[in-house]
């Protein structure tokens, strides 16, 4: 086992923390947030200009082949940065959706266009009722000819607003809605004839859209890997989401928790300055514990990424986002009550953190529904013996 | 960046695992599978095994029966036999008093004690806490005054785990009042044969005897059995204490535990069912299973070397960190397996007779063995927060990690 960063990987971490310091201040993202946007087409292409859009994609492609290790490297500088720019649905899970799933034709034609920065994408796959149940798709695909015709609802599709191509999952086949076998995935254009979108900001200052589907009309190049077989990959990429997710937790937890620190060292209440008090330095110890006990696990999703045994990685991933989860509640709140009323403003740096974790917390899996599910999954240690199944929880299946 | 464990370091995984399989004695591992308290004859019994092996004190160097193993394969053995679970090593000896007579003792006490320590020859226990000296250690008043080729001991210890089984004891002792309290403390091997030492029990909340009071009057100690100077106690008791580092969070013991717990809960009916499908109950239990990943990750990345070493500023406050994090979960576990037992944990079985106390018990059954133990297990174990430098001194050593000073 070994933690240290490797030469390149260091020079990833440095060359992105630079570049946060220098490039995005926390009033400079605030003038980001205020473009048509709500985020910095200049900041963008700067990363493109530094290869960071490509890091993870595929050599061949224009990428610079880089793996989970490098995700976690770079979403934990944008978390700490708080950065607005479409990373997440763009690259993590557009890029990781192509790279994956498409055809060579299809990588060839988007992949380098994602690294240089012109190309960006929309994962269109939640919606109303289906919460972190990934099987639970509604949205229809049905044959026409030698096309496809789609229709349905997308919910929250991030950056789906800005989103050049939605990577749309629909159900071609199945059971019922709820069946893992039956759903595809489709290569949208976002402007195609009956795409309507409907955006707007999310609580932590991004962007999101709701996607609906009428009779659209695609053709059969449109579909990404085999028709009815779609589910594996999501799931995949889910795994990939979280990672990202957690490792963007961290930075943002980390900058609450110095910011906290540094806050207690020069706030004065009576006569003292507040780090004087030993109950609020033990908060922030247990924010400092949290946040540790939180890191460990965002590099143990990182790590079971390459898990083969789909159980395993399943029961990481939900393990991981439970810690998170629950971490960056407790670090989020408690540095919103040692910041006490100054906290509270929309000045204050911490709320847009606070801000963001919860939303964060959110995506792919609040920390409960994780718990339902390694619960239900036997949990991380295994007993010798199989455990008894418990009845299936119903997720999203009500109403 | 390598996330796992390495192809060399899953051999020594299996070859612990192996060793431990064929090695660990039957009635031990099941007294260790059920909470009971294990015997001195026990202990002794495992570390003689273990020193027949050459594992007796991995840790330690080469020359004295060290093994060279990398901090990794170090914890890898820790963990592999607090999981299995086999008897933990007597930590006051191997761990503590070992390690301090190897950095700063004489040679000559080197040679007396250390091959007795790794053969379990001698039992140690150690003198530290005071009545008036808890958490404020330097706080000690037990004198040690020189006279000739001696020192005269007066004064009183208290917690002293096991004392009524020890040979010697490692004690902190008063040789002069400095300016600052922790100058002027001295670190002293009393053979606790010695005429005028006394060691009276003290019973714990779950009955049993492991804790002892002992008190000194006019005993004399050779100033030969003096660790290092006089007067510079507190550095060698400070060095002694960071040496828990390695072992502190105790993943392993919470690893078995909750693997019992979960065989268990299987046989045991709640409502007609299975406790293990009691979706309360599996949550929690599966909550706790996170924590303990996390800090199995975390206690890896101090042992293999993190980079900067996390935001904690030191690997002491890291240390503190596993401490708390560590006792947490270990309760949180003894807890389940009261809940577990539910009124089975009700019947008092006597530790030191094996039984029922009362005089309605009309026959064999009345309760499981591992049932039996859930409540004192779960009593005794409060303990973990507090020694070793109770939770909220942990908490001060991290804060000083984080705000400077």
């Amino acid at each position: 086992m070994d933690f240290r960063l490797t030469d390149e990987q260091r020079l990833l971490k440095d060359t992105l923390n630079r570049l946060i310091a220098e490039q995005y201040p926390f009033d400079r993202r605030r003038q980001y947030q205020s473009e048509k946007d709500g985020w910095s087409r200049a900041a963008w292409a700067r990363l493109a200009d530094l290869g960071i859009l490509g890091v993870l994609l595929p050599e061949r492609y224009g990428g610079a082949g880089g793996g989970p290790i490098e995700a976690m490297i770079i979403m934990s500088a944008f978390g700490r940065g708080l950065l607005l720019e479409p990373f997440f649905a763009t690259v993590v899970l557009g890029g990781n959706l192509l790279t994956l799933g498409a055809s060579e034709a299809q990588k060839v034609l988007l992949l380098p266009a994602l690294a240089s920065g012109k190309l960006l994408l929309g994962f269109a796959h939640t919606e109303r009722h289906s919460r972190h149940d990934l099987a639970n798709v509604a949205t229809r695909a049905r044959r026409d000819g030698l096309q496809w015709v789609l229709d349905g609802e997308k919910c929250v599709v991030l950056h789906g607003d800005v989103a050049d191509k939605l990577l749309v999952s629909a159900r071609s086949g199945g059971e019922d809605q709820y069946d893992e076998d039956g759903i595809s995935l489709f290569l949208v254009d976002a402007e195609a004839s009956g795409v309507s979108r409907r955006d707007y900001r999310t609580q932590d200052g991004l962007r999101a859209a709701s996607v609906s589907l009428t009779d659209v009309h695609v053709s059969s190049d449109a579909l990404i890997g085999t028709s009815d077989a779609a589910f594996p990959l999501i799931e995949e990429v889910a795994h990939h989401a979280i990672a990202a997710i957690c490792a963007e937790m961290v930075g943002a937890m980390e900058e609450m928790q110095e910011q906290t620190v540094e806050y207690l060292k020069t706030r004065v209440q009576f006569g003292a300055p507040l780090s004087k008090f030993q109950v609020l330095q033990h908060r922030a110890v247990d924010m400092l514990m949290a946040l540790e006990q939180a890191r460990s696990m965002a590099m143990f999703a990182t790590m079971m990424l390459g898990e083969k045994d789909l159980t395993e990685r399943r029961r990481a991933m939900s393990a991981a986002k439970i810690q998170l989860g629950r971490s960056s509640r407790f670090v989020g709140q408690q540095a919103i009550q040692l910041h006490g009323g100054i906290g509270m403003t929309m000045d204050c740096k911490i709320g847009h953190y606070f801000k963001r974790t919860t939303m964060l917390d959110l995506q792919f899996g609040g920390a409960d529904l994780h718990l339902q599910e390694l619960a239900e999954m036997g949990g991380l240690i295994s007993p010798g013996a199989p455990l008894p199944r418990m009845d299936r929880p119903i997720v999203g299946r009500s109403l | 960046m390598y996330l796992q464990l390495t192809p060399r370091e899953l051999t020594f995984r299996d070859e612990v695992r192996a060793f431990l399989s064929s090695s660990v004695p039957r009635d031990i591992r099941e007294k260790m599978l059920n909470d009971g308290r294990l015997s001195k004859e026990d202990i002794v019994r495992w570390q003689r095994i273990l020193n027949v092996k050459g594992w007796a004190v991995p840790h330690w160097p080469v020359e004295w029966g060290g093994t060279n193993w990398t901090a990794v394969e170090r914890y890898i053995f820790r963990e592999e036999m607090q999981a299995f679970p086999a008897p933990p090593p007597l930590d006051f000896a191997v761990d503590m008093i070992g390690p301090v007579l190897i950095a700063h003792g004489s040679d000559e006490q080197k040679r007396q004690f250390l091959p007795r320590i790794a053969n379990l020859d001698d039992w140690w226990c150690q003198g530290f806490s005071e009545p008036g000296a808890g958490s404020d250690l330097a706080a000690l008043k037990t004198a040690a005054r020189r006279d000739g080729d001696e020192y005269v001991l007066n004064g009183q210890k208290i917690w002293t785990t096991m004392a009524h089984y020890a040979d010697w004891m490692f004690c902190l002792v008063r040789t002069a009042r400095g300016e600052k309290k922790q100058n002027g403390i001295s670190f002293l091997l009393v053979n606790m044969k010695s005429e005028g030492i006394t060691v009276r029990p003290i019973i714990t909340m779950e009955g049993d005897h492991e804790v002892n009071e002992v008190f000194f009057d006019d005993v004399r100690v050779p100033a030969a059995n003096l660790v290092g100077e006089q007067d510079r106690g507190w550095d060698y008791a400070k060095f002694l204490l960071s040496n828990e580092r390695a072992t502190i969070a105790r993943v392993g013991v919470s690893k078995a535990r909750i693997r019992r717990i979960k065989e268990l809960a299987a046989s045991e009916y709640c409502m007609g069912r299975p406790m293990i499908e009691n979706r309360r109950f599996r949550e929690k239990l599966a909550a706790v299973e996170v924590e303990l990943k996390a800090l199995e990750m975390t206690q890896l990345r101090l042992v293999a070397g993190e980079e900067g070493n996390g935001r904690t500023g030191s690997s002491d406050a890291t240390a503190s960190l596993l401490k708390i994090k560590g006792a947490e979960i270990q309760q949180a576990t003894t807890e389940l397996l009261v809940e577990l037992a539910g009124h089975f944990a009700m019947p008092f079985i006597d530790n030191e007779s094996q039984e029922l106390v009362g005089d309605c018990w009309n026959g064999p059954f009345v309760t499981p063995e591992w049932a039996a133990r859930a409540a004192p297990t779960y009593f005794h174990w409060r303990k973990m927060s507090i020694y070793g430098g109770s939770d909220e001194i942990q908490r001060n050593v991290l804060a000083r990690g984080i705000f400077g000073r």
